[in-house]
């Protein structure tokens, strides 16, 4: 004891912690027995060999009793998971994976032809919405953070914008300019394509979004860079340009695919102002065949699409995070 | 006329009454060191006068002309003052070369080529030369702050603002970045620090102004102010910076 009355070291050795032999999670493996049986093998091996004072392998066979626990959770689900599907999909003679799955259907060329002819439509309008939307949300959010007094007024008016368009459902909004553009021959855009119309109103729903990912974007950016970038002499639109922005758009990539696999999804909304896409001709299947396969083989469509361009854009954001960190 | 006048200068944040009628002559190849307690105003002042932050009363003048107040081209006024920040402020997302390079080719519109030897002259002059091309994060805190001051340097600025550019930094950083400073000083750069490096201080100035809640309250020479102090507070100051250990 010293004079604070703390054992600073105590004269008999102390153990630090419990042998751990993960009991309970050995038991609930065993739901899953050909991984659940390893791991309750080494939990039990683990406690004998406590018992016996050995405490060092009683330790390494308790880590391995929890690890087996970890794969009989993972394997296990996935195995269940896939049972119960098979189960479901074969179950009623089969009436699930008629509806669905109607091979009659999935293997005629001329659905697919179909479905792909109107789902080339679809990629037209994410695509070319994507891009507009990446630069008319940057100005928006940028106009949204003008500084001063003066720009008080256009403040507003970017942020009245914004709560408007993300207020108001997009199948709204695209029913709305889809149709009702055309109808009323509004100035300026009374007599575009079902296509351009349906681009317009994605952005403008889209743009409202994005724009609040790049302001919480430009917003991390430490305001001492703002300051240093100034001080250099450098216009507030050129640091904007050449030092917030870079550095905002690097942090929100994430973000920002999220949002781009949301308006990917959402263009089957444009079926419902009669354009031709891969939802209307999927309907059309399904109506003549009497099944739902029709749905099934759009949504594969889109998932051979989305997926493929996640697993890119991260591969992107990792390339330039380690060229900007000096590969670290 | 000094070359830059500092004449009754008041600035508020909301309702705090921080600097409170700053009176500064600094002549041409001076350099000038504020020292004061945390809080009384430095980092303001400097900030003040690169127009980092508007002054609501009184005059700042460089050369004779006016530049405080409305309708002064303040990106004009930056690429004559330069100011380096106690946290560095290096752009992370670009090489140490386009670090020192960006303003003088976007707003001096000099040649890439051209810009790039500058800045690699000035890297030479502070031996990291072989850094040019790696990010900022790279380097170590005296690195940086060196590659700040050389970014600066690199406007050619008439006037350079040092705002506690070695505060952030480990001891034995301290005297390679210091190193830089006085050879500005000697080159005859004007230069303002705000510093708690009061032996650098003692050193370096030629002047020493002592700044408390707001106002200048004593200035002079290093040798009296650190030796014979005329105000009371100035005594107060200086006896524990002494008894911190750090004069
Ligand atoms: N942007 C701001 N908004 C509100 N108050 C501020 C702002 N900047 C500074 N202040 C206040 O102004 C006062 C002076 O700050 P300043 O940074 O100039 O002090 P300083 O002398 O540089 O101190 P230090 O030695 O700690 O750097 C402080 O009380 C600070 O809280
Ligand atoms: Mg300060």
């Amino acid at each position: 004891m010293n004079e604070l009355g703390l054992l600073v070291g105590s004269p008999s050795p102390r153990r630090v912690g419990r042998v751990l032999t993960y009991r309970k999670a050995a038991v609930v493996s065993l739901l899953f027995p050909p991984t659940g049986i390893a791991s309750m093998y080494y939990s039990l091996k683990s406690a004998g060999l406590a018992r016996k004072g050995e405490v060092e392998p009683a330790r390494e066979a308790g880590g391995k009793a929890r690890d087996w626990a970890w794969y009989s959770v993972g394997i296990g689900l996935t195995v269940y998971v896939i049972a119960f599907m098979a189960y479901v999909l074969f179950n009623n003679d089969g009436a699930v994976r008629i509806v669905f799955f109607a091979w009659s259907i999935l293997s005629d060329r001329r659905s697919w032809v179909s479905l792909l002819k109107g789902f080339w439509i679809n990629v037209q309008v994410f695509m070319i919405t994507e891009v507009i939307v990446l630069v008319w949300a940057l100005v928006v959010a940028i106009v949204r953070l003008l500084p001063g007094k003066a720009c008080r007024p256009i403040r507003f008016l970017a942020t009245l914008y914004v709560d408007v368009f993300r207020a108001i459902p997009a199948l709204l909004v695209v029913s709305l300019i889809g149709l009702g553009f055309l109808q009323a021959k509004v100035p300026l855009a009374g007599d575009l394509s079902d296509m351009q119309y349906v681009i317009l109103a994605l952005t403008l729903t889209y743009g409202a979004y994005v724009s609040e990912v790049y302001r919480a974007g430009i917003e991390s950016v430490h305001w001492g860079q703002l300051a240093a970038a100034r001080s250099l002499g450098l216009s507030y639109s050129q640091s904007l340009r050449h030092v917030v922005v870079p550095q905002a758009v690097r942090r929100v990539v994430a973000p920002l695919l999220n949002d781009f696999i949301g308006l990917q999804k959402d263009t089957a909304i444009i079926s419902f102002i009669g354009v031709l896409d891969v939802v209307a001709r999927a309907r059309f299947i399904n109506n003549s065949k009497g099944t739902l396969a029709g749905y099934s083989m759009a949504a594969m469509l889109f998932l051979l699409v989305t997926i493929p361009f996640t697993r890119w854009l991260e591969w992107l954001q990792r390339r330039t995070q380690n060229r900007t960190q000096g590969g670290r | 006329m000094s070359f830059l006048e500092i004449r009754d200068v008041h600035k508020f944040f909301g309702e705090a009454h921080i600097l409170r009628g700053i009176d500064l002559d600094v002549e041409l190849h001076q350099v000038v060191c504020l020292i004061g307690a945390s809080g009384s105003g430095k980092s303001t002042l400097l900030r003040c006068i690169n127009a980092l932050e508007i002054i609501d009363q009184g005059m700042i003048r460089i050369d004779g002309e006016r530049c405080s107040g409305s309708g002064i081209d303040v990106d004009a006024l930056r690429q004559e003052i330069g100011i380096v920040f106690q946290s560095f402020n290096l752009f992370p997302h670009m090489s140490v070369l386009d670090n020192i390079t960006l303003a003088p080719r976007k707003v001096l519109r000099i040649p890439m080529d051209e810009a790039e030897d500058r800045a690699l002259q000035l890297l030479a002059r502070i031996g990291l030369a072989d850094k040019a091309r790696d990010y900022p994060d790279r380097l170590s805190g005296g690195q940086q702050q060196r590659v700040a001051i050389v970014r600066a340097l690199a406007m050619e600025p008439r006037l350079m603002l040092l705002d506690e550019i070695t505060s952030a930094l480990d001891p034995e950083l301290v005297a390679e970045v210091l190193n830089i400073v006085r050879d500005l000083a000697r080159d005859g750069m004007t230069m303002m620090l705000a510093t708690h490096e009061m032996h650098f201080a003692k050193e370096v100035a030629s002047k020493v102004c002592f700044l408390h809640e707001g106002v200048i309250l004593e200035e002079g020479p290093p040798e009296q102010i650190f030796g014979d102090p005329t105000e009371e507070r100035t005594q107060a100051f200086l006896k524990r910076i002494i008894d911190a250990g750090r004069l």
